[in-house]
């Protein structure tokens, strides 16, 4: 066993180098995990509007990111949204338009499934009351949808969390970064890593401990 | 944007490999074999865990399955790379002449373990009670009405998981760039600094991912059509019992 010494954790080094870090990848959770819900949505929608030439873009973008590792999709999009929008963006804001538009992918699969677990009568009974297709969707189907996917959604929203660290690809300062850099100044990289391993776990761990707390509660009992 | 250059694939890196696309061939392959043998190690240790996961009094086992289950699926996979590429050699001396690929292996295994141990863990409880008591009363011992009545079945209805965490492990070999193992990533990333083509790069390394992702889907397919039981319908497909 080689010697571990972790006495240079101080809180100084904590302000100095995590918590920035940290504050970025919560940060990019959130916004990621808000705009991705948002599109996938969107995507869901496409894909089960029985339109062909909304159904099949929509299939297309889905799969294709799918099928493609997400340090692919980081790479990518920190060469192409530069291009594409005439100006250097740094790694942060590259890294939040790629989760967003990954997570997307992602989350629209979730969605698809919490909207067809939805039974045929729910929405036979809307159309039923005279609703138009957008007010059956926002009054009967989609509140109930959400309800069974919360679980799912927020599982994928520690994956997410975990994915962030991921971000190491371009050099965004992120949680883990912040250790590795920690662990580089001060010549200690094996503890720093060994850190990281356990405040992610931390972290991870009892988020998906209040998951499973919070699906016993909601569960709908059929 | 300029125009597209596939030349350079013919370039020579000025290295022991002659052109790009040969090298990018070689990244390919280090790419499948890490994650074929990371398959195989998570297939082999998450089968172990999900079966002592459902074992019937024996709440120890049951309990190293839940922690090693919860260990390694909630901290990041480049934070477990990272580990096993940096740390475990310095702590345990026996692993120090590891080749990385090995320990590369290692954290890809024990990292998709824990998903595939979840996935059986399921499975075997999916089956109605029944199967379980049936083994039982026709004399078998818990291996035999494990390996002859449960596990047979359960295998069956967690193809489809399977499929999509086979292909979960190809994609998750490109977090391996962070420790130097030549695979498409890194491939990526280094020919494209050197030839300054780097959205071709980009391209045919997304292109060969696609291609696997599609290999394995089609693979698994056709494990899932070759394995099937007759009259047997897996739970969440449509009809049902």
């Amino acid at each position: 066993m080689g010697n571990l010494d972790f006495s240079f954790y101080n809180w100084d080094l904590v302000s100095k180098f995590l918590l920035k870090g940290l504050y970025f990848s919560v940060t990019l959770t959130v916004v990621a995990t808000l705009g991705g819900i948002f599109f996938g949505t969107l995507l869901a929608l496409m894909r089960l509007s029985g339109k062909k030439w909304l159904d099949l873009p929509a299939a297309i973008y889905v799969n294709g990111m799918r099928s493609i590792p997400l340090v692919m999709v980081i790479l990518w999009f920190f060469l192409l949204v530069p291009i594409m929008i005439g100006r250097p963006i740094g790694a942060e804001y590259s890294a939040v338009i790629t989760f967003i538009a990954f997570e997307a992918a992602y989350f629209s699969e979730i969605m698809r499934a919490g909207i067809q677990s939805i039974p045929r009568g729910q929405v036979f009974a809307g159309q039923a009351l005279g609703m138009s297709y957008s007010q059956n969707m926002k009054l009967v189907v989609l509140p109930q949808a959400f309800r069974n996917m919360l679980p799912v959604l927020l599982t994928q929203t520690i994956i997410l969390f975990q994915d962030t660290s991921l971000v190491y690809a371009i050099g965004a300062y992120d949680l883990f970064k912040g250790f590795d850099t920690a662990g580089k100044n001060f010549g200690r990289p094996e503890e720093a890593y060994i850190m990281a391993a356990v405040v992610y776990f931390i972290l991870c761990y009892s988020l998906s401990y209040m998951v499973k707390r919070l699906h016993k509660r909601i569960a709908i009992i059929r | 944007m300029r125009s597209w250059d596939w030349q350079v694939f013919f370039e020579d890196p000025g290295g022991k490999i002659p052109t790009y696309w040969q090298w990018m061939l070689s990244a390919w392959g280090w790419t499948i074999s890490v994650s074929v043998c990371g398959l195989v190690l998570a297939l082999v240790v998450g089968s172990i865990i999900g079966t002592i996961r459902t074992l019937p009094d024996s709440p120890w086992l049951v309990r190293f399955g839940n922690a090693w289950v919860e260990l390694f699926r909630n901290i990041p996979l480049l934070v477990q790379i990272f580990l096993w590429y940096h740390v475990v050699p310095k702590l345990f001396p026996v692993m120090a002449g590891l080749p990385p690929f090995i320990l590369v292996v290692f954290a890809l295994g024990f990292f998709t373990s824990a998903r595939i141990a979840e996935q059986l863990r399921s499975g075997i409880q999916a089956l109605p009670r029944g199967q379980r008591y049936a083994g039982m009363a026709l004399g078998f011992t818990t291996p035999q009405y494990y390996r002859y009545v449960l596990l047979p079945m359960a295998y069956r209805i967690i193809i489809p998981p399977l499929t999509s965490e086979s292909m979960n492990i190809f994609k998750n070999s490109s977090v391996a760039f962070a420790v130097s193992i030549p695979e498409l990533i890194q491939f990526a990333m280094q020919a494209g600094e050197e030839t300054s083509r780097v959205t071709e790069m980009y391209a045919a390394v997304t292109v060969l991912y696609i291609v696997s992702a599609m290999f394995i889907n089609r693979i698994m397919a056709w494990v899932e059509k070759k394995v099937r039981v007759p009259g047997f319908v897996v739970a969440g497909g449509t009809g049902g019992h």
